[in-house]
């Protein structure tokens, strides 16, 4: 699957995909491959607020749980609930499928992400 | 089955075929095992609905024999194997002299005084060493031989199985009950074949010389190509023996947990006269139990794992010993250790879920119990 060039991407194998100063974070396609078949996605509440770098949520697969870190700081405003019912769009559509939508507090957080190619070479 | 890979890890015959085949490898055991081909929930329905095909080639097998071999079973293993015919098997407990569960094992009467045990691949070398000790007490009247190194241990499981196999061997499987097993060739190779399993689905395992394990794989596959079997990996035989409510030695029983406790009391061979283990057995049964393992389904949204917390009053007092969420009933379910006064049906537990409390209630296991298999 191709690393669309629009996202940023972390080490901990998020993904940010930023319209104006909201953040959507979602998680790779690396990410859902070694998770394997999710079964549960784990959010905080809408006005909680994140920290760069920070865990937010938990991510559950049939095998394993893996924590979800935030890869930029805000406020959450709006969360994925169709996720309760369909946790699986995770891994047919991990690029598309966001958890949360955060107002960024500060722009610079982006600039320490990778763009997909750096992304790319981090996980080969 | 003991070639070791450069990460010191054993290597069972059918290894080149996971690694070609694409299997995810991890390792279990001391072994490094499939742990996933195309996913686990896929396999885990495959199972339940067609079939699927496993290595379980890492497992152990004993032969027990000599004229005190009916003697030697009966003191080492909890279950009453004077019960048994040849050609029929029984699940058991390998039981230390406290009662406690060195290992979970089956007992298979090859004649009536030859048994072969199957025992798990994390046990094998110290379940071998405590079977030997006991022989010495026998003055020599029984042996025991690790014939492990003989055989390869391929598990067809799910409804299909037997329209898979049949046309492999010219065994009658029909004839073959739940929990016996036969002699036969399978795919041109001499075999064992065995109605048994750890999926809680009707199939049969199948024990082969190591260098046909390839040839007996392909072989079934193909031959199960028309009804969708999928080779599958350890996760899913995770998950589907936890539905079926079977316990995993080394995380839901062992040495520290009898029978009793591991509600298993069925496994125990109360008419014997001595066995490892009796006494304290014995008395456990007439004083009850203080702790025992039960089924859980949640309630609130979230699935408990291993080794959460069961707390009241913002104590401790149990303890999840398996859990995750089932492909199949799609249900977060899990066995836990909790005080016996909170083991009846619907009782209400608290489960510390990373921090918060769920809510789950008590159930009778198995969860999952398959139509299609028989007795």
């Amino acid at each position: 699957m191709a690393y669309p060039a629009d996202l940023k991407y972390t080490k901990n194998h998020e993904w940010v995909r930023l319209n104006g100063d909201l953040a959507e974070i979602g998680i790779t396609d690396y990410a859902q491959q070694q998770l394997g078949d999710v079964v549960f996605v784990e959010l905080p509440e809408v006005g909680h607020t994140v920290a760069a770098g920070e865990a937010f949520g938990n991510i559950e697969s049939v095998k394993a749980v893996s924590e979800l870190f935030a890869p930029v700081s805000g406020e959450v405003v709006e969360v994925n609930t169709a996720l309760a019912n369909t946790p699986d769009r995770v891994n047919s559509q991990p690029h598309e499928t966001w958890t949360v939508r955060v107002r960024v507090a500060n722009r610079a957080d982006m600039d320490a992400l990778l763009d997909a190619a750096a992304y790319q070479s981090l996980i080969q | 089955m003991t070639e070791t890979a450069a990460s010191g890890l054993q290597k069972t015959p059918l290894h080149a075929r996971h690694m070609a085949s694409g299997a995810r490898m991890v390792p279990f055991a001391g072994w490094e095992m499939p742990v996933e081909y195309s996913g686990i929930s896929a396999e885990h329905m495959a199972v339940r609905e067609r079939a699927g095909l496993f290595d379980v080639s890492h497992m152990g097998q004993f032969e027990l024999a000599g004229p005190g071999g009916l003697d030697l079973v009966q003191q080492i293993s909890c279950n009453n194997a004077s019960k048994l015919e040849p050609g029929q098997a029984q699940y058991s407990g390998l039981l230390s002299a406290e009662g406690t569960f060195l290992d979970d094992i089956i007992v298979y009467r090859m004649a009536p005084s030859h048994f072969l045990l199957v025992v798990n691949a994390a046990n094998r070398e110290s379940d071998f060493g405590w079977i030997t000790q006991q022989t010495e007490a026998l003055g020599g009247k029984a042996a025991v031989v690790d014939s492990s190194s003989r055989y390869a241990m391929l598990a067809l499981q799910g409804p299909a199985s037997q329209e898979i196999l049949q046309p492999l061997t010219g065994a009658e499987l029909g004839e073959v009950p739940n929990f016996g097993f036969t002699y036969d060739e399978v795919a041109g190779a001499r075999a064992m074949i065995l109605r048994t399993g750890y999926t809680g689905e009707d199939g049969f395992e199948v024990l082969v010389p190591p260098n046909t394990a390839d040839t007996v794989w392909q072989a079934i596959l193909q031959s199960g190509e028309a009804s969708g079997i999928l080779p599958c990996g350890f996760g899913a035989r995770d998950t589907l023996r936890l539905e079926a409510g079977m316990r995993l030695h080394g995380q839901d029983i062992d040495d520290t947990i009898t029978p009793l406790e591991g509600g298993l009391g069925w496994i125990v061979g109360w008419d014997k006269l001595v066995f490892n283990g009796h006494e304290s057995l014995r008395r456990q049964k007439t004083d009850g139990v203080e702790r025992k393992l039960v089924g859980f389904e949640m309630v609130d949204r979230g699935i408990a794992r291993h080794g959460y917390p069961v707390m009241a009053d913002g104590t401790q007092v149990g303890v999840v010993t398996s859990g995750t969420q089932t492909p199949f009933l799609k249900k977060a379910i899990g066995m836990a250790y909790v005080p016996a006064a909170m083991a009846s049906k619907d009782q209400v537990l608290a489960i510390d879920v990373r921090g918060r409390l769920l809510e789950a209630r008590v159930v009778p296991m198995p969860f999952y119990r398959s139509a299609s298999r028989a007795g």
